[in-house]
Order: structure tokens, then sequence, then C-alpha cells
């Protein structure tokens, strides 16, 4: 199945979650849903017959410098081989997505560096916390209005 | 005879040989500059060279360096590539565990002065020698084992003309 196709079918069983699909190329289709659903998209996904989603290939995150941040969920299945790509747009202000750790096992270290690097808080993630950063770092460094901290432990930061 | 050479060049014999006669700090030096036992660390790309330079082509055991696998039994440590601010309190951990005396060789850009991630390497330490004392740099990124085995050879010379006693003089 195309991302249209995908995306027809998300809309008939979660009217309300599925936002949005966009289709501009040279970038790839992309669906957009809502961040308090996506663990069940996912799920939905993964399990139906003609989906299959069996590999999230990545989760990364975006910060678009306009007070809001996205996690990008690749799909790939490898039954249909079809492929898809889905957007959590989140505000700055609060931004919290559903996890889909429980969904691909995968997903547990991605949601850690995109809270990690970006600051996205995945909700009911299994092991909340920094991955590679310190635990006691201050800030995001990915986010564009990320400011390095002047002193660490004592060390000094800047050259 | 050619090993208490290198101790001391105008060293005494004596004619029926089974003693000589120097000077404590000499001694000492030659020690410690024959046997530096160097602490198993690597951190990057530089640890490769490090690797490459202790492995039999180069052959770091002939300058008496062993690589040991506890801080407490080491006299040298080469911090060998960049050194991430959560690395750096580890290894300022580590060297305080090292016994006195004890000498750093600070390999490659990075962990000189930070290197490529000078500007934007927010979780770079730039240059170890902002926690611990280093007494030899070895420039480049990374540096060849020639280049290593000159900063080995520059610690040795470092080595050979300290003091125990006269602290000043070193």
């Amino acid at each position: 199945m195309n991302s249209n196709e995908i995306y027809n079918l998300l809309k008939s069983f979660f009217p309300d979650a599925v936002i949005d699909y966009k289709d501009d190329k040279p970038v790839e289709p992309y669906i957009i849903v809502s961040a308090k659903e996506i663990d069940k998209i996912c799920l939905f996904l993964r399990d139906e017959e003609n989906l299959q989603f069996d590999y999230l290939s990545c989760l990364s995150s975006v910060d678009y410098d306009n007070d809001n941040l996205a996690a990008v969920y690749n799909l790939y299945s490898f039954v249909h081989n079809h492929k898809l790509n889905i957007k959590v747009i989140v505000p700055k202000s609060d931004p919290v997505i559903k996890t889909v750790s429980s969904v691909w096992n995968t997903a547990n270290w991605h949601e850690r560096e995109a809270y990690d690097l970006m600051g996205i808080i995945f909700d009911e993630h299994p092991d909340f916390r920094r991955i590679l950063l310190p635990d006691d770092w201050e800030g995001y460094p990915l986010r564009k209005d990320y400011k390095v901290q002047e002193f660490y432990n004592g060390m000094k930061v800047p050259y | 005879m050619r090993y208490l050479n290198r101790l001391d060049s105008k060293i005494k014999q004596y004619e029926h040989g089974n003693f000589v006669v120097t000077s404590v700090d000499k001694f000492l030096n030659w020690a410690r500059l024959s046997s530096m036992w160097q602490m198993t660390f690597g951190l990057a790309c530089c640890a490769i060279e490090m690797m490459a330079t202790s492995a039999s082509h180069y052959d770091f055991d002939r300058f008496g360096i062993i690589p040991r696998p506890s801080p407490r039994h080491a006299d040298m440590i080469i911090i060998s590539g960049t050194v991430t601010l959560k690395m750096a309190t580890r290894i300022k951990k580590l060297y305080d565990q090292m016994p006195e005396p004890k000498y750093i060789i600070s390999m490659g850009s990075c962990s000189n002065c930070g290197g490529p991630y000078w500007e934007h390497g927010y979780h770079v330490l730039k240059g170890i020698d902002r926690i611990i004392p280093v007494d030899v740099y070895v420039p480049g990124c990374p540096p060849r084992p020639e280049a290593l085995l000159e900063g080995v050879l520059k610690l040795q010379d470092k080595i050979r003309n300290q003091s125990t006693y006269k602290k000043n003089k070193a």
C-alpha cells in the first residue's frame, strides 16, 4: 500500500487522531497524527493484516524554530515491502508524546535520545532518563535556542 | 654496561665490576623513565594509533611501556582522544587514584585543546589541562605512532632531568 491508501485506512479507524496527510514532493509523504493516540495508531499499524509495519527504522526529533517540536517515525514492513512516515507535532511549552516502546522495543532508546537532545517527553516510557549526556546536564542541546552552560561540575564548557 | 651508560654517561666503574657510583637523582630517574607503565586507557581514534604504537611494529615495550589494567599500577596515562565532560569526571577520578610520581601525555588535538569540537562541541572538554596537569602534548589528528613515540621520548627526557630533592630545579 502507498502512503495515501494507508492514510485513508487510518482515517477510517481513527478519525480524530489522524490529523493530516502531506505529500510535498520531493519530500516523502507523511501523516500527521495526534500525540495522545500515537501508541494506539502504531499498534494498529503493526498488527493490521495488510499493513504489518514490523520495523521502526528510525525515530528522530525536529525543532521547527516556531515553538513546535516534532517526533518523526519511519516505519517499514518486511512482509509487504512498504514504508510510511509519521510525524507528531507538539508545542515546545508542553512537549508530551505517548511512548511507542511497548509497540517496538527499538523505540525505547530512540525516545530516550529524543528526550536527551531535544527535550521531548515520552509519556509512560518504562525507563525514562537521559541516554548520552550526564544525568545532571542542563538543557537540550539540539534545540535551536539552546545556550551552552558556562560550567559543568566546575569545568568551564566554552572554549 | 650498556644499560648503566644510559643511567649516566660519565659513570664511574671500578676495576672488578660489581658496583658503580652514581647520584640518587640519576638512579631514581633512570629507574622511572625506563619502566613507565601506562594505564590502559583509550578514548577515540587516537586510541587506535596508540594501540598500533604498542603493537609489535612500533613496539612501546622497548621503552619499558607496558599497559596496566589498574590506575594503581600505573606511572603514566596517555589521554588518547576526545574528552567529553562526562568522561572528564571519570578521568579526574582515575588520575587521583594513580600513585605519585605520575605523568600525563596528552595525545592529539582533542585532548590538547578540544580539536575540531572547540567551537560547537557543547559536550567536549576544551583541553585535558583544564582538569589535570599535562607533561607532554603530542599534536596531530590523530598523531602517527612516530609522533607518539617522540612524545614518549620527550617525557623520558623530562624525567631524566628532574630532581627528587631540589624540587625547583626540575
